[in-house]
Formats: C-alpha cells, structure tokens, sequence
C-alpha cells in the first residue's frame, strides 16, 4: 500500500527528505495541471509549478495534518495563482494566459484549434473567481464543498458561482449563435 | 444547461498540458535543493538561550500592553502606574533597531567570556533585579526581543508586502490570544509589575553590543527568508485567503552563540563557565545524521556531545564533596604543538535506596503539532518505560496542555501503573499550544504533591512549539526560576523535529535547574529516561560555576571547547545569585580546553613587546616562585541541594598532569567530531578519518554500544560531508 500524502507531508515537514521527494514526484503533474487551469497558459503554469516546488519545503511547515494533504496543496496552488495573477495585473493584462488568443491559433489541426479557440472564449470571458471555481469543480472535479474550503468560501457560493458559469457559457453560446 | 458545463469540463481535460520533462526534473532538483536549505537553516541565527534582561524588555512592554486591551488586567492600578513608566522608555527602545549595524560583531565575538558589557549593576541592583543577573549569564546573547522589534521595524523597509502583512498578522495573532487567556493573566499581575521595573532600572545601561547585534542578525532573517518563499509563497493578502497557513521558513529555533575564540593568556587569564549536562544537542545531531543530512551547525554544542556519553572518572570516595574533579593533560590529536587540559567533573552516586520519594508532574503537550509517531506516541512509550523504575511512595501527575490545559492524571502512587498507563492513553494530540497555561496548572498540581524531604520535579515533553498566547520567553523563564526558588524544579524532554525550539527548551531547562534532553528513539528514551533517571531527577550539587585562571608564564593562549551558551562573567563566578548548571547524582561533566605552551611553535599570536602587561622574553625567570610547574588554578563553586551559599574547590593544575587515558581521548575525539560538524578551523588537516580512528580506539568497554554509535554516526557524517 502506497503511504498516505499526509504521512509523507508531516515526515518531509520533520526533515525526511526522501519523503519530500517522493510527496513531490506524485503531486508535480496535479499542481501543474491546476496551475494551467487557474492561469491558462502552459508556460505560466510551469513557472507558477516550479516557484511552487522551490517554496513547498518551508511551507510544509504550515501542515498540520489537519486538512488532507490534497486540499492543503490546492489551496497553496489557489493562493499562488492569485499571486501571480495580481502582480501580473500590474505588469500588463496580456499576461492573462486565458484572454490570451495566440495560444489558441497554435494549435495543431483546425479541429483542436477550434475546441481550444472555445475554451479560451469561455475561459476567459469568466472572471476570476468563476474561474477559480471552474478550475476546481469542473477540472479537478470536486464536490462544491471541498472547493468551498479551498477557496475559503461557502458550499452555497461555489454552487452560485457555477451557476453564474453556466449563464456566461449561455452568454457565448447565444452569440456564437448568432453569428 | 449542464451540457454547457460538460462541454467546458471535456475542454479543459482535452486541453491539459502535458508536463515538460526537462522543466519538471529542473523544479524536483531546485525544489530538493531548497528543502535541504530549509533543513539545513543555513544563515539563520538564532538567540540563544540566556538573554540579556535588558533586551526582554520592549517585549515586555509589547506583552504589557496587549495585555491592557483587555478589561480585567485594567483594573489593578498598579500596573496602570507600571504603563506610565513603560510608556517613556519606550522612545530609546524603539529607535534602537534603527541604529547602524556597524557596532556589531567585534564586540560580541570577544564578550562570552569576559563580557565587559555586563551592564555595571551593582550587587544592590542586582538583588533587586533578580532575574537580569541571569541575563549577564550569557553576556553577549542577542536579544531575541529587540530583534523581534527589529523585524516589525525592518519588514517594510526590506521586504516586500509579504513579510509585512506576515509579521502584522502574527501581532494580529497575539493580540487575540492575550485575550483569551486574561484569566491567568490576572493572577500574574504582581509578578509583571515586580518585574518591569528593575527592567527600568536597567535602561540606564542597556548592553548595547547585544542590542545593536540582533538586530541585525534578525533583520537578516527578514529578508532572507523573504526571497525564499516569494516567488509565489507569500499569501497574498485577501480575505478569503486567510485560511492558508502562514509560510512558516523555519520553526526550529537553536541557541545562537559564536564559538568560543582564541584568548591571549596575558591579556585575559581568566574563564568562567557554568556545568552543563545536557545531552539534547547529541541527540539531535544523530537524529539529522539519520535522516541523511549534516545538523545545521548552530545545532551542534560540542559539550553536550562530550556530555552523552558515560565516562569512567574517579568517583568521590566517603566523605569527599558531592563529587570528585579529576584534571589531565595530554596532547591534542589536531595540532602537535598544543596540549589538551580536560577537565571532568564525577557526581557521587549514592544508594538508590535511600532516595527520597520523587513526585513527578509529567506536562505534556498535546499540540496539533504533536501527533507525529515520533512524538505523541514515542512520549507515552517513553513515559511507560519509566514507571517501572519508580517506587511506591513516589506520585506521578499527568498534565495536559494543547488549546485548554488539564489535569488528565490527579496525583497518583506511582504503583497503580494500569491507571497511570491509561491516562497516557487518553492524551490525544489536537489543538495549539499554550505552554505557560499548562506550566502553571503542572506548577500548582507539584505544589500539592510536595512533602518534607521529597523531590518534586516538573518534566515537561514538547516539540518545542511554544507559540500560543503568552509566549514571551523571557516572562517564561522568569516564572520558572520563581518555580525553582520554591522547590519545584523543571526538566524538559524534547521530541520530534521540524520546530523544535531548542532554545527555549535550553532556556527553559537551564532556570528551572532541570536538564534538557532530546528524545528521537525508544533508546535515547531508556537511556534518558531509565539508565540515568536518578542523575536526571535528584540533584546533588545545584549552581556548579567552574573558573580556571590560566599562567601566563606557562601557556600562551587558551580555548575552551564548546559551553558557548554557558559562559559566565568573571564577577558571576563568586556571585551566588547567578544561577549555573546542576550535577545530578552520577552525572559526569567534561570540559575541554586546548591550550598552546609558552614556547610553542603552534602559537597563533605574536607575544607583545610593550606593556606591563606583556610577558617577559624568559618566562620561568619572572613566574612567581613555585608556579613554574602550573599551567593555571581551578576554582569550583557548587551548592548543596537547599543551600544558598557556595561551597569553593580549588586546586593547580600540573603541567605533568596525568594524560586521563582513554576517556579523555574518545572525550577528544567528540570535541573533534563536534568541531568537524561546525566547520572549525582550528583543527587544521585533522579531518574525519582521524576522528573515527581516535573515537573507535579509544571506545573502552562501552556496555551499552553509545560510544560504537558515535562512531558509526562519524563515519556517516564524513560520507554527507563529502
């Protein structure tokens, strides 16, 4: 049986340190994936991934073992992208990976390019804690609570949020329509 | 209109990216190296565990001052008066961290010893100040509350908003929990304004070398630690994020002190240390050395490493003192032309019958932080192993502190062990600490246990994590060496790692005349616990101060090995208001100096031409008559347990001294093993492979294999070192 996150967690956070290297090895994909959803683009998301993993050593402190280890790591990823996201607003807005379009135009064939135009659409047309909550509900396919404890708000906001979701995706839909 | 959702979620899937190999192996690699930083705490200093009184004070106006937002601490209007005093010394306080940090280093790197900074109180004041005699303990500590000043000072200036918001919130944090805990607060309230004033006093000579030097090893702290974790670690400062856990760098805390230097004989004979038999800074030596990487040096006190282990001193015979003193003189392995005094220290040990009857306040944390199987768990196992060795009149009491501290165990005759053992069951970890709650509830529960004749101990079992409402260390200490003046003394037994505050765990320990031991292994648990009870739990001879002055006309230069964290001023040596370290029956206490002969080649500094206080070209000619045979004097003070005036030993030391044997080799090898892991350059080309030789040739008979541990530990530290 594999060692449960928490136990290698807490054994890393006391100093083990091939704990710490197995924990990272299993999660690196996961916090990727998340940070891809959360800010869009690949590049960002493995430099967000890779600040993430530089910092993960002191921040394992900050585990209890009281939440499982998964929540903690996606809250941690949450807050980073938040991070990034708000230095970035003070860069330049093209930095926003989903309302950036030439990532969409490189994909592979029209079909892909299609799909990814779409989801760029609706990605970015969402603001950002839409997003968040999307990022999480839809890709990491959490219930509405966990998301909520994630995201530091109630199970009834995640649930009102996706319904705001579903009016924006509406909202596209209706002007795809139309045109 | 789900299919809306579906649709978006099917994307979002389709659309992942896959991970770059490269990049990934390039984040494992950096993200390996950063957490062997973290461990290994690189830079970061730490106080260490005696802090100069003066320096306590802005926290404890700080402390104060929290405490008067809350209502019922409003009502004494003797602290009011106290405030008044607080509020106009504060504006020299404050401004300290601004000072230059030019000041710093020079002055302190000479003080341990002599400590000239001492600030000039009088005999009367210090009467009056009680516990600021303990700060001048460790002259030259850096203040551990001027640099938490420092940090609030310097956070905005060279952090970003990260460290800022971190270091306002954790201020938010203490706010709120001074409230909580206003009832105990209450009842301290004598004790706070007794204390605050002689801290007045003590403004009129603030130790300005200790003030001006945390600050700016603190302020370092600050933006170090900041880089560290900024690229994305600072949360950034939106409500909802709240619920993350502050980065947390590093929570270990060890002593800081630098290592004992180089003395001119000439120009300042005299040492003075206090006895030290701890064995905590072993321990968790080992413990790093296990889990495969080298101890951050500051973790490394070379005498408590000399100090785990048994040696066969002579032991007092019938009717000598409470212990037996034995000198030798013999070579140093790293350096030809210096010669090793060792100095060791053999409690009596007297018959375990005649013992008195022991009660024991075992005060358990029960953190959040404590549920690691290397602490809660290994604690009651620990606690277990010991009940065997206790007798029937002795009582054991359980008290438990986490979020609310408990009695969990009311006093008990340590014969009903299904009880005792069951009430250990109980102890569950969950909640944060509030550690000066549950010393109080232990403090009252020890007080009722104590009879005529009996000895009362506190033994205190934590990760170190003293971090939840009234934290102030200095206010800590101060309560228990009020505790020890009543009788009630306090041991501190240390598990786990990842924020063990082994400075306060030292600080602790050392004012409650207990010792501090670090407890990684059911082993170390029997050994502590069960091999060397008696020795930890009955004191023979309480306040040992050992002061050697060295012969000019005899050797050159000096350099005690380790007791950084123990140094004494000159004046303390005779000044039995300043505390020291305790002999437990059967403890042996080993000290090492290295000294360089008149005549040396090995000499490092050149003899002065001018000054009276100069030595002659021809030394044996101007030595006094007699002393030419003497390499310097040794005084010993120690006190009788319950006696407030010391007792003082003294004898030469012989330059044809016996070399001390075996013992005193493999003593050597550890000092050396000690000095390899703190990268000393004193030790020239002496490297680990001598070490290792030196250690296993001169293992003895070693029944219980620690000696054969060190030297598997060595060779293991010689492969992480390489």
């Amino acid at each position: 049986m594999e060692t449960p996150d928490e136990a290698l967690a807490l054994a890393a956070a006391g100093g083990d340190r091939e704990a710490f290297a197995a924990l990272l090895s299993r999660h690196y994909d996961r916090i990727l994936r998340l940070a891809w959803r959360l800010l869009g683009s690949p590049a960002e998301a493995e430099d967000l991934t890779q600040d993430l993993c530089i910092a993960l050593p002191a921040k394992l402190g900050g585990f209890r073992g009281q939440a499982r280890f998964t929540t903690w790591l996606h809250r941690v990823v949450v807050n980073a992208a938040h991070d990034r996201r708000r230095r970035a607003a003070t860069r330049a807005k093209a930095a926003d990976g989903w309302g950036d379009w030439e990532v969409a135009r490189r994909a592979a064939d029209d079909a892909a390019a299609e799909a990814a135009g779409w989801l760029h659409r609706a990605m970015g047309a969402l603001p950002d804690d839409l997003r968040d909550t999307v990022a999480l509900v839809l890709g990491e396919e959490m219930t509405h609570r966990e998301a909520g404890e994630i995201l530091g708000v109630s199970e009834g906001t995640v649930s009102w949020r996706m319904s705001e979701v579903k009016k924006h995706l509406r909202t596209i839909a209706a002007a795809e329509g139309m045109a | 209109m789900t299919d809306d959702l579906d649709r978006l979620k099917a994307a979002l899937k389709a659309a992942e990216p896959a991970p770059d190999p490269a990049r990934k192996a390039e984040a494992l690699a950096r993200a390996m190296a950063e957490f062997d930083r973290v461990q290994g705490m690189a830079d970061v200093r730490r106080p260490m565990s005696s802090r100069p009184e003066g320096a306590g004070f802005w926290t404890g106006v700080t402390a104060m001052f929290s405490k008067l937002t809350s209502r019922a601490a409003l009502a004494g209007t003797a602290s009011v008066a106290v405030v008044g005093l607080g509020v106009i010394l504060i504006a020299p306080y404050g401004q300290r961290p601004d000072a230059p940090p030019a000041l710093k280093i020079d002055e302190a790197a000479t003080a341990p010893a002599t400590v000239p900074a001492t600030p000039p109180a009088p005999q009367e004041t210090a009467v009056a100040v009680g516990p600021a005699a303990e700060g001048t303990a460790g002259g030259a500590a850096p203040a551990e509350a001027a640099g938490q000043a420092a940090v609030t000072a310097a956070a905005p200036d060279t952090a970003p908003e990260a460290v800022a918001d971190q270091a306002s919130r954790s201020l938010a944090a203490s706010d709120g929990s001074a409230d909580s805990s206003a009832g105990m607060l209450l009842a301290e309230e004598p004790m706070v304004a007794e204390q605050e004033a002689p801290a007045a006093e003590y403004s009129a000579a603030p130790p300005a070398g200790a003030l001006t030097r945390a600050v700016p090893g603190r302020s370092r702290v600050a933006t170090e630690a900041a880089p560290g974790i900024l690229p994305m670690a600072a949360p950034p400062p939106v409500a909802d994020t709240l619920a993350m856990p502050l980065p947390a760098p590093d929570t270990e805390a060890f002593p800081e002190a630098d290592r004992n230097p180089l003395k001119i004989t000439a120009e300042e004979p005299v040492s003075t240390f206090s006895v030290d038999v701890d064995t905590a800074s072993y321990a968790v030596v080992r413990s790093s050395l296990n889990a495969g990487y080298l101890p951050p040096p500051e973790a490394v006190r070379i005498e408590e490493m000399v100090n785990y282990f048994p040696y066969a001193w002579p032991a007092p015979g019938e009717g000598e003192g409470p212990f037996r003193t034995t000198v030798s003189v013999a070579e140093t392995p790293w350096n030809p032309g210096t010669r090793l005094v060792t100095l060791a220290l053999k409690g009596r040990m007297p018959a375990v019958e005649d013992r008195p009857p022991l009660n024991l306040v075992f005060l358990v944390d029960t953190s959040g932080s404590m549920q690691d199987a290397n602490k809660l768990p290994l604690l009651k196992q620990s606690l277990r192993l010991m009940l065997p060795e206790l007798r029937p009149e002795d009582q054991v009491a359980i008290v438990a502190y986490a979020g609310s501290a408990g009695v969990m165990l009311a006093p008990t005759a340590a014969t009903e062990r299904e009880a005792i053992s069951a009430a250990l069951d109980r102890l569950e970890a969950g909640g944060s600490t509030a550690g000066q709650e549950g010393l109080a509830l232990a403090y009252t529960v020890a007080r009722k246990m104590a009879g005529e004749g009996e000895v009362t101990r506190v033994l205190l079992a934590t990760d170190g994590d003293f971090n939840v409402g009234v934290s102030d260390p200095e206010e800590l200490k101060r309560y228990v060496e009020r505790e020890r003046q009543s009788g009630t003394y306090l041991s501190v037994l240390g598990f786990g790692r990842g924020n063990l505050d082994d400075a306060t765990m030292q600080a602790l320990a050392q004012n409650g005349n207990g010792t501090a031991a670090y407890i990684d292994t059911l082993n170390e648990a029997r050994k502590v616990l069960v091999d060397e009870l008696s020795g930890a739990l009955f004191p023979i001879a309480n306040d040992v101060k050992v002061q050697i002055e060295w012969n000019p006309a005899t050797v050159a230069e000096y350099r005690l090995i380790g007791y950084e964290t123990r140094a004494l001023a000159r004046e303390d040596f005779s000044n039995d208001r300043v505390d020291a370290g305790e002999i437990g029956a059967g403890h042996t206490v080993t000290a090492i100096y290295e000294i360089t002969p008149v005549g040396s080649p090995a000499r490092a500094t050149e003899p002065l031409r001018y000054g009276a206080s100069a030595e002659a070209p021809e030394p044996a000619e101007t030595a006094p008559a007699g002393f030419a045979d003497e390499l310097g004097f040794l005084r010993l003070r120690y006190k009788e347990p319950g006696s407030a005036t010391s007792t003082l030993v003294q004898t030469p030391i012989i330059t044809e001294g016996p070399d001390g044997g075996a013992e005193a080799r493999f003593a050597a090898a550890i000092a050396g093993f000690g000095q390899l892991l703190t990268d000393a350059p004193m030790l020239g080309d002496w490297g680990w492979d001598e070490a290792i030789r030196l250690a296993s040739e001169n293992r003895g008979e070693d029944p219980f294999g620690y000696r054969a541990e060190a030297v598997n530990l060595m060779r293991l530290a010689q492969s992480l070192s390489r």
